[in-house]
């Protein structure tokens, strides 16, 4: 592993575990991102990665294990949890932006309700954080009046809004059209490359190659390889993780 | 038809005390629906208890039960009103509360659960993602099935005129007593005043319908 050991872990999952009935999601998962960090997860579908994304905010529960942000666990449901969340930016898959808000809307909200910003210095800010992401135009509009891409960089935006100490997204590029998937991710590289601490969970190996620190290779619900992204790609050492890869390649 | 027109005083004060009985009842109902709607969805396993029991109970049940129960039973049990409209009142916030409650969870329901995800994500709690996200987006698609309830209510109304309570239907059954012979104009001169509240409401909710849709 490439981890550094200096400081504690940003974001530390420890003997995770959890069932969807029979189905065993998440086998004892062991994961410790240092702060900066960029972890792409990839794996085949059903390999329980949107499911760990999750539960690092508490969207899924664990059966057991424990994970902790920033050296505090999770807290059980209430306002604990909800300070926490605050402090971990999300993107999903399908934007999940508020339908009866506009886009500037969508963005302070969380500044406004959570932090109690006041009105001014959220739009402020919103405006500021909507023009990084290119679509500063957008601002008084709906969400359904914008494209698939321009949504995603609002909902990275809303994220960003709250100063976040990690960023996790849940495959972010694949509601997206071809064409639109490129907007999406050159903003989060640019956000890597600020050094903004990240979890993707994603099927864009060009992004992980680019700004990836670390890749981690999920496969039934285990953490198969956990290597720099160099290594991963060209040198892999599982079975899984081998074959995985040719499936990729020879499309 | 000269019977509904001797008596439109009496109609105009039965329509006034049905109009004022709906719409008590009616903004009581819409506050406790919402209520134990939230109750039914909150992670508080005693409140979704306690909101399935109420809803179950009061929807399951005749009116007129319900009714005999706030107006008579009630009293005997140490609640006393002054006057009747307070039971009625109390029997039809109460049992269209349920019909509210049903419609505002399946409104709820129909609010994508990535809505819900995406509030809690950044830091709203459960009252918040509730009240700003969730409830704005429910109301907007419960409005048809509202209307409807409220429809339900002016004529449940009705009921009120069994128990003592003087309004339109109460009147109806003066007028009948009344005029013996012109019962059937008597009723339809009741029909018509009932038609003035609900044909307006029905209209309203096409037109809020348009007005407040949201695009996704």
């Amino acid at each position: 592993m490439t981890t550094q050991v200096s400081g504690n872990p940003l974001v530390s999952l420890n003997g995770v575990n959890k069932h969807y009935g029979q189905l065993h999601v998440l086998k004892d998962i062991n994961l410790q991102v240092q702060k900066g960090e960029v972890v792409v997860v990839i794996g085949p579908s059903g390999s329980g990665k949107s499911t760990l994304c999750r539960a690092i905010n508490r969207l899924e529960t664990i059966d057991n294990g424990d994970i902790a942000i920033d050296g505090k666990k999770l807290p059980e449901e209430g306002k604990d949890l909800a300070h926490l969340r605050a402090d971990v930016g999300m993107v999903f898959q399908s934007f999940n932006l508020f339908a009866h808000k506009t886009i500037l809307e969508n963005v302070t909200l969380g500044p406004m309700k959570v932090k109690r910003v006041d009105k001014a210095k959220a739009e402020k800010d919103a405006m500021a954080l909507l023009e990084r992401v290119g679509v500063g135009q957008q601002a008084p509009k709906l969400p359904a009046q914008l494209s698939g891409g321009q949504q995603q960089r609002v909902a990275i935006a809303r994220a960003l809004a709250m100063k976040p100490k990690v960023m996790l997204f849940d495959e972010p590029t694949s509601a997206l059209d071809p064409e639109m998937i490129n907007e999406v991710l050159d903003v989060m590289i640019q956000l890597a490359k600020e050094g903004m601490t990240m979890i993707v969970v994603t099927h864009e190996m060009g992004f992980a190659r680019k700004a990836a620190d670390r890749v981690v290779f999920m496969a039934d619900g285990q953490i198969v390889e956990d290597t720099d992204p160099e290594s991963f790609f060209t040198n892999p050492q599982s079975n899984r993780a081998k074959d995985f890869l040719s499936k990729l390649l020879t499309h | 038809m000269d019977a509904i027109f001797a008596s439109l005083p009496q109609y105009w004060d039965g329509f006034l005390r049905t109009l004022f009985l709906a719409a008590v009842s009616g903004i009581i109902a819409l506050v406790i629906g919402t209520l134990l709607a939230a109750m039914r969805v909150s992670p508080v396993a005693a409140l979704r208890g306690f909101s399935m029991f109420f809803v179950e109970v009061a929807r399951n049940t005749p009116l007129t039960i319900i009714f005999f129960f706030a107006a008579i039973v009630l009293p005997r049990l140490g609640i006393k009103f002054d006057q009747f409209e307070v039971a009625a009142i109390i029997a039809l916030s109460g049992y269209t509360s349920a019909f509210v409650a049903e419609a505002v969870r399946s409104g709820v329901n129909s609010v994508p659960v990535g809505q819900a995800e995406a509030a809690r994500s950044i830091g709203l709690t459960f009252t918040q993602v509730l009240g700003l996200i969730i409830l704005p987006q429910a109301l907007r698609t419960v409005v048809p099935p509202m209307i409807n309830i409220i429809i339900a209510l002016v004529k449940n109304s009705s009921v009120a005129g069994a128990f003592f309570v003087l309004e339109l239907f109460g009147y109806g059954k003066q007028l009948a007593n009344e005029y013996g012979d012109k019962v059937l104009w008597v009723l339809v001169g009741v029909a018509f005043f009932y038609l003035l509240i609900t044909v307006p409401l029905g209209i309203l909710a096409h037109f809020v319908e348009r007005k407040v849709a949201i695009a996704r």
